[in-house]
């Protein structure tokens, strides 16, 4: 069982949703980045997603899209990226997943990134740009090396697509709440309920929604009906807001914990209607 | 929103030996596979290649002349230069080929509203014209620095009655209208159809412009045919994205007809400051297609530069890189300079102000036409007309000092 099921199932049994926490490798500094990934480890997040930037991510908002040319411009290469997962394999057991897009993977070598980022202790993998029509060759490399290949799925994927995408996936399968880029958002979508489960009748594999799930509410939305939340922009928009602040792991760690004591109000397991 | 059934036969046609496919987030799938499963139901439906044929004719203008340079050819000294004549599309380019070919399309799958990219603001005003045609609205979707170049173009947009919105990101130019237009159509798919303006992207863009603009090489084709009793040995073309270039050159495939794709050499191949992913370029992903692009060794994207907006772009069709890799087109660089002098030649010889895209042809056909004999043929594609490039030729040519 991987690192990432493992936490799932860990999870499930105590009947809590998982916090998911994305942040850019290298943002704002490539230091600061460092101590964040612990902080926000320490303040309860239960997998860590790093986003390895790319000059043109096509699903990304602005928010996301200024942090990683910030990362780029600090000279954020995949190199240092795994370098800096692999200083923090050394210090914490969280379970964290490179989100990134197609051309930096495949530039590095497909080979080369299963084998370096499974020595880094990368535990999976999102390609945002990669689905499944496409990603035979990636897969193949990642089952190798044992690294989860998590794939997206959203509100307008057709019930074949779903199956499609749930067969290939492994870790779990994450579904975009809604239609368009991430982004912070007020208000989760009304039919997510729906959606989730239009997913659930495919798989037994964890789901997690992300993309406009911004606030310790929504995680708790959230979890009522999936299996984990991504928070990803929210925390973004604050390390900006922080980037020039001492207490800057502070504030994010606080903010971390939150969201983090959102995921065990009101958990309904898989077997419960919903 | 109800999901739609999965498309069977939308895969079609997706690669090009190991280039093109479908590298998009998710959530862009459904719409993709949409776009692609009405389109293979569309281009065998005999009324809907009558509607086509009939707005190229009657809305277009088609078929465009072929035309003798004969002042030209004298000028360079060796093989006969003709220009298939693009500019005198309506609009003023062959943009206008494929944006019929797509709002029809649109039409068909009871969208209401068109969106497009655009660099030298050729196919932002096919688009709007389109829109204006079949009573849709219209958003257009162009970089500050383009904006700023094109104003012409702009104001033509607006005229039309498009909301042109100015992309800040990046480099300002075409690469990030592309990005920009994506990310917004991942919300607004349901209501609003991607008018995707050339052969690159994600499929089924490269083989959907293909064959709307490969009316350019069926026409020219038999034209040359008429006129000369036979072939040329040379095709020349601009590439930025391709589409011009891939819809001369697909008719004389099986043809013993050289092509040859120019890009924006800009500055010099050697500066960096160019915008030649073939001549220049690896293999790599980029706006949904595996292709020939600019990229940093980490797989960054690189920033480009070039005279011509509609050639300013890090990537390219994955057809030509197909060609490329196969031997079947080569693919050279005409620089800012060279194609600022084939502007002026062909304004001056033969009163034809080409676009600054499609003068990067000219220069290269001019240097080839003189080493070859009085015999030989050479075919240029003039895609487009001048008129958007007058007041950015009349200030880079004012920092020359002429």
């Amino acid at each position: 069982m991987s690192r990432i099921e493992a936490c799932f199932e860990k999870l499930g049994q105590q009947k809590q949703g998982a916090l998911i926490v994305f942040t850019v490798a290298g943002h704002p500094t490539p230091q600061l980045s460092s101590e964040l990934l612990i902080a926000i480890a320490d303040a309860g997040a239960d997998v860590i997603e790093l986003g390895l930037p790319f000059s043109d991510p096509l699903a990304d908002g602005p928010v996301i899209q200024a942090a990683s040319q910030r990362a780029l411009a600090e000279d954020m290469t995949p190199g240092r990226v795994l370098a800096l997962a692999a200083e923090f394999r050394a210090e914490r057991d969280v379970p964290l997943v490179l989100m990134t897009c197609y051309n930096p993977i495949c530039q590095f070598g497909l080979e080369r990134f299963g084998t370096d980022s499974a020595a880094a202790g990368v535990d999976g993998v999102i390609v945002t740009d990669l689905p499944p029509e496409e990603a035979e060759d990636w897969v193949k490399v990642a089952r190798r090396s044992e690294t989860d290949t998590i794939f997206l799925l959203s509100p307008n994927s057709p019930a074949p697509r779903v199956k499609k995408v749930v067969d290939l996936a492994s870790g779990f399968v994450y579904c975009v709440s809604r239609m368009g880029v991430t982004g912070a958002r007020a208000e989760l979508p009304a039919d997510l309920a729906e959606l989730v489960t239009r997913i659930r009748r495919e798989t037994t594999k964890p789901i997690a929604v992300g993309f406009g799930v911004s606030r310790p509410e929504h995680v708790t939305d959230v979890c009522r009906v999936a299996d984990g939340a991504v928070v990803g922009s929210a925390v973004v928009s604050l390390i900006d807001r922080q980037a020039g602040s001492a207490g800057l792991a502070d504030t994010v760690g606080a903010f971390v914990r939150e969201l983090k004591a959102a995921t065990r109000g009101g958990r309904v397991t898989k077997a419960d209607p919903l | 929103m109800p999901p739609r059934s999965e498309h069977s036969s939308a895969l079609e046609g997706s690669h090009f030996g190991r280039f093109g496919g479908i590298f998009v987030p998710e959530t862009i799938m459904p719409p993709l596979l949409e776009v692609a499963e009405a389109y293979h139901s569309a281009r065998s439906d005999p009324e809907f290649g009558q509607q086509l044929n009939a707005l190229l004719r009657d809305y277009v203008g088609r078929p465009t002349p072929l035309y003798f340079c004969r002042h030209l050819t004298e000028h360079c000294g060796g093989a006969k230069i003709y220009l298939k004549r693009e500019d005198l599309c309506h609009t003023g380019s062959h943009k206008l080929n494929n944006a019929v070919g797509q709002a029809l399309l649109a039409q068909r799958m009871g969208r209401s509203r068109l969106m497009a990219e655009t660099g030298a603001g050729q196919h932002g005003v096919a688009t709007a014209t389109v829109a204006a045609l079949f009573g849709m609205e219209c958003d257009i979707y162009m970089g500050e620095e383009d904006v700023r170049r094109q104003a012409l173009n702009v104001y033509r947009m607006r005229l039309l009655d498009a909301r042109v919105i100015e992309v800040t990101s990046g480099s300002r130019t075409l690469k990030d209208a592309i990005n920009e237009a994506f990310r917004v159509w991942m919300a607004t798919a349901d209501t609003t159809y991607y008018l995707f303006g050339t052969a690159a992207g994600p499929h089924p863009y490269p083989t959907m412009v293909r064959d709307f603009q490969s009316v350019v090489g069926r026409e020219a084709r038999q034209q040359m045919l008429e006129q000369e009793g036979r072939l040329p040995e040379c095709l020349v073309a601009c590439v930025g994205g391709g589409s011009n270039a891939i819809g001369l050159f697909h008719q004389f495939l099986e043809d013993d007809v050289r092509m040859v794709g120019v890009e924006a050499a800009g500055r010099g191949l050697h500066t960096g400051e160019h915008a030649a992913s073939l001549s220049a370029g690896s293999e790599g992903v980029l706006h949904g297609a595996r292709t020939k692009i600019l990229q940093t060794e980490e797989g960054q994207i690189r920033t480009t530069h070039s005279v011509a907006a509609g050639l300013d772009y890090p990537g390219v069709g994955p057809e030509h890189a197909l060609l490329q890799s196969a031997g079947r087109a080569e693919y050279v660089g005409a620089t800012d300079d060279e194609a600022l002098d084939a502007f002026e030649a062909l304004t001056r010889f033969e009163g034809i102000m080409p676009a600054l895209e499609s003068a990067h042809a000219v220069a290269h056909a001019m240097k080839m036409a003189a080493g070859l004999g009085r015999d030989a043929v050479v075919l240029v594609n003039l895609s487009g007309r001048g008129d958007k490039d007058i007041g950015e030729v009349q200030r880079v040519l004012a920092e020359r000092g002429r």
